[in-house]
């Protein structure tokens, strides 16, 4: 065999991939904190992950959100290769409009799940976490539609807090205040325009910026100057936006569940039904992948349910074993934290049915908690909430209001 | 007219089972797309006055249950030759005639005393997996009691071979057949018609591991009381499907030629229906398909009517075919060297060695065909002159290894491949080219665009243990039902397969009327 690796030094990437606003952060990352995701350099915290939490409620964070993944999906057929690989019904999606949706294999349980933007009548862009270019080929074969992976030629920042709606009057974007939740539309900038939607994983008021990678520091930039007046635009990382995300009741993919086409064991997958996402399932919309196997656990019952739970006392109950009447094992916390907004101790909980629908109380979480190197164990009862655990109505009034 | 039940494609299954539907009281309608029936189990003329089996030449896998439930004998099916020789032909006069157990010719003292004990060892072991033709695959998970029973007899009947030669299976189930030969035979030409048995319209050579598992499959085929045998059907292959068709047709089976179903009708998941080329829409309860799995749940159904998942797995299965076929018209009987009189009313093998057997596979995996491909003629105007005009004949070679891809295309290498075929049967049959008075050469994409062969794949999917049984044509859709209600498939890429066997067709009946049962 005469074959050789001939890979020039120069094409290998080595390390975490910069997003286009990597000059910015850095510096302010002072203790290197980061989180994996996907490769990117993507922070973790800037150093003091509560305080960035506190920007989220009180005036403005921005995440980068350049490492989402991006699809651009487009052609004659767009719409019907939607419906039928999404739970829910795209046609009803109107173009300038964004919808939540998750995505299923064969067999009911969720691939993962994103955000659906409607560009055009036969343009999209679906954002998620997780690479799911395999997935969208496979199910494109037969549709007239192309997909392309736009994750390195879109950046973006997610702008969130009660005051970024003035911080983007305030960067001179006319008639922002119009922007419905859900919707999408371009604004001039600079010499060219970004999109800008107003949608969030914060359950807060607050808008994500899409633009082309030469406009990131530009953007930044102007963000910083127009955030001067209202407390600042405060750069965060991931801790925090996942304190605001469990508070707002969002699930997280290998979080509160796991990708479907990841799982390696089974029954580790979990159906829309499970996840308490029903509403994203339309049945009545024709023919979508897993429909079948829904219908079948629809008319058979589902084995687990998601809940949201109020935790007695304050220790995070991250993780935690849930016991009916402290002795049988039905679940588990899947994501916890204490509430700073709520003043509660909040959990998103994965309970094995009929625990969570027909038996709902002496529910309790192990909880273990680290005394000066001695471990103690606190069994704290759970009560089953609605979610989210936090909305304020700034979250969707239009316009918002002014600062 | 209004029918509870349309099976698309006549086929020999969709025929058996249109025909066992209608048996049981169905009001069936045939759709044909050709204008002749039987699918590639059909006869046709090649040349005025010459008529020849258009694709499967022999048969030697009709399930017997098939011909005696549908009285097929009373339908006209009648045989010119029962049980025919099978003779090896080097081309150099070398020559070894087999039938059954008897082996004469070029052949050593050893491996002749050795022949009819492997054989009768191979039949035996092909007999005890005969239980699994007529069941339905079990499921992986989930069964009900008949498939546990289905299973349990199965495995009982592997069980029941005793120590030996349940060893011997396990031991060379998943074996290649150019090592099994060498195991039990030194003799070249004893080699050449293990592995040709193994190899003939697959996409294996005789060193592809599973070509013992081939060579199996065929042996689980009996006519008329006897394992291994080979037919030739009196007027060729299209009396097998013209008796399937009177079976049907007396008790009620329409069938309609050139009716090409373009389109399923599914609506909530259930097909009604299916829609023809000229916008002609036909409901029915049931509708059975005799195409294969792709073409009828993707172009038929609809990428948008299946899940994503299934649509994958049924674009992935292994059917590229490497078999072409090649008929002639004949002025005269061809002279084979080292071929007497009884051989040429038999099964004729061609070449020398079970390595050029393997070296002739070797460009069918690069884009090109074999310039010394393996031949299996048979010349049926031997025992069967009303084939052609007095005194003339017609022969049917299966010409093993061309590939269904092929560098720069079909459409213009036809003509060189066929110089090349000719060429090649002129080296073993001088002179038979000078009598040639009709061709008619059927590369895989011809036998894909005529007969609907997937790849032009002779049995809609090769025959590979990750392609049978619950993984026939794939798994989720191996019970004969598809993942749309009241659709269902019955042809040969589901289990058990292909070749003119009918087995699929019956198991799909069985599995529509079980539907209609427990409704």
């Amino acid at each position: 065999m005469n074959y050789s690796m001939k890979i020039k030094p120069d094409t290998v990437r080595v390390g975490l991939k910069p997003t286009p606003f990597i000059d910015r952060l850095r510096p302010l990352n002072k203790f290197e904190s980061l989180a994996y995701w996907q490769g990117y350099w993507s922070p973790a915290d800037f150093g003091n992950p509560e305080r960035e939490y506190f920007a989220i409620r009180n005036t403005t964070s921005v995440f980068d959100l350049s490492p989402m993944t991006k699809y651009r999906i487009k052609g004659p057929q767009a719409e019907a290769f939607l419906q039928r690989l999404m739970t829910r019904n795209i046609a009803k999606l109107k173009p300038g409009r964004v919808a939540y949706t998750v995505w299923c294999n064969d067999e009911g349980k969720v691939i993962d799940d994103g955000t659906l933007f409607r560009l055009g009548p036969q343009e999209f862009r679906l954002c998620c976490q997780e690479h799911q270019l395999f997935w969208l080929l496979t199910s494109a074969a037969g549709f007239d539609v192309s997909i392309h992976d736009e994750t390195d030629e879109v950046c973006g920042l997610s702008l969130q807090g009660p005051t970024s709606y003035s911080v983007l009057r305030a960067l001179g974007l006319a008639a922002v205040e119009t922007l419905k939740p859900f919707e999408l539309r371009d604004f001039s900038f600079g010499p060219g325009s970004i999109m800008v939607s107003r949608t969030g994983f914060t359950g807060d008021l607050g808008y994500e910026l899409w633009c082309a990678p030469g406009q990131a520091l530009p953007l930044w930039d102007a963000l910083q100057s127009a955030g001067r007046d209202f407390g600042g635009v405060e750069p965060i990382g991931s801790t925090a936006l996942d304190m605001a995300r469990i508070e707002a009741g969002f699930i997280g993919a290998h979080l509160d569940f796991m990708p479907a086409d990841q799982a390696v064991r089974a029954g580790r997958a979990a159906s829309p039904f499970e996840l308490n996402l029903e509403w994203l399932v339309d049945f009545n919309k024709g023919h979508f992948t897993g429909r079948a196997a829904l219908l079948a656990e629809q008319k058979a019952g589902s084995k687990r349910c998601l809940v949201a739970v109020d935790i007695e006392g304050n220790k995070p109950a991250n993780h935690a074993l849930i016991y009916h009447r402290k002795k049988t094992e039905v679940g588990h916390i899947s994501s916890g934290i204490w509430s700073p907004t709520a003043k509660r101790n909040i959990g998103l909980a994965m309970l094995q049915m009929p625990y969570g629908k027909s038996i709902t109380s002496d529910l309790w979480a192990e909880i273990y908690v680290m005394r000066e190197l001695k471990w103690e164990k606190r069994m704290a009862k759970c009560t089953i909430v609605k979610a989210p655990f936090f909305e304020p109505a700034r979250r969707r009034a239009t316009p918002p209001g002014a600062y | 007219m209004s029918y509870s039940h349309i099976v698309i494609g006549a086929g020999h299954n969709g025929l058996t089972c249109a025909a066992y539907l209608a048996k049981s009281g169905a009001k069936v309608l045939v759709l044909e797309a050709r204008s002749q029936p039987g699918g590639a189990a059909a006869t046709e003329e090649i040349a005025p006055g010459y008529r020849v089996s258009s694709c499967a030449h022999l048969l030697y896998q009709l399930h017997p249950r098939i011909m005696l439930d549908l009285a097929l004998d009373r339908h006209g099916l009648e045989f010119s030759a029962k049980n025919i020789t099978t003779t090896v032909l080097a081309g150099d006069g070398a020559a070894l005639t087999m039938l059954d157990g008897k082996a004469t010719g070029n052949i050593s003292e050893k491996d002749a005393q050795n022949w009819p004990i492997f054989w009768a060892r191979m039949k035996k072991i092909a007999r005890h997996l005969q239980p699994m033709l007529l069941m339905s695959p079990p499921r992986l998970a989930g069964r009900d009691l008949s498939q546990n029973l289905d299973l349990l007899k199965l495995g009982w009947s592997i069980r029941s071979l005793g120590r030996e030669d349940m060893r011997e299976f396990l031991r060379i189930a998943a074996m290649n057949v150019y090592d099994l030969a060498a195991d039990y035979f030194d003799s070249p030409l004893i080699k050449v018609r293990i592995s040709a048995d193994a190899v003939l319209g697959t996409t294996l050579g005789p060193r592809s591991p599973g070509s013992v598992l081939s060579l199996l499959y065929k042996l689980t085929g009996a006519l008329n009381g006897v394992q291994g045998a080979m037919a030739l059907p009196k007027g060729g292959m299209g009396a097998v499907s013209g008796a399937l068709l009177r079976a049907g047709a007396v008790r009620g089976v329409d069938l309609r030629l050139g009716q090409r179903v373009r389109r399923i009708i599914v609506a909530d998941g259930k097909a009604s229906g299916v829609e023809t080329d000229t916008g002609e829409i036909i409901e029915a309860a049931n509708v059975i398909s005799n195409a294969d799995i792709a073409k009828t749940m993707v172009s038929m159904v609809g990428a948008q009517h299946i899940d994503a998942g299934f649509q994958r797995d049924v674009s992935k299965i292994r059917s590229k075919g490497a078999t072409a076929k090649l008929n002639l018209a004949l002025s005269a009987l061809p002279n084979f060297t080292g071929a007497d009189a009884q051989a040429l009313a038999g099964r004729l093998l061609l070449t020398e060695s079970i390595e050029q057997i393997e070296l002739a596979f070797n460009p069918a995996k690069y884009g090109q065909w074999s310039k010394h491909p393996l031949l299996e003629v048979v010349i049926p105007s031997v025992t069967d002159p009303a084939l052609a005009p007095a005194g003339h004949h017609v022969l049917s070679a299966i010409v093993q290894y061309a590939p269904y891809q092929v560098e720069s295309g079909w459409a213009s290498q036809r003509e060189p491949f066929q110089r090349d075929v000719m060429a090649h049967l002129e080296h073993f049959a001088p002179g038979i080219g000078a009598s040639v008075v009709g061709t008619d050469l059927k590369t895989p994409a011809d036998l894909e665009a005529q007969f609907g062969l997937p790849g032009g794949h002779w049995h809609h999917g090769e025959l590979a243990i990750d392609q049978l049984l619950m993984l026939r044509p794939v798994a989720g859709a191996a019970r004969y039902a598809t993942p749309v209600e009241n659709l269902f498939l019955c042809g040969a890429g589901c289990h058990p397969g292909g070749g003119v066997m009918g087995a699929a067709g019956y198991n799909a009946a069985r599995a529509v009327l079980a539907k209609r049962q427990a409704a």
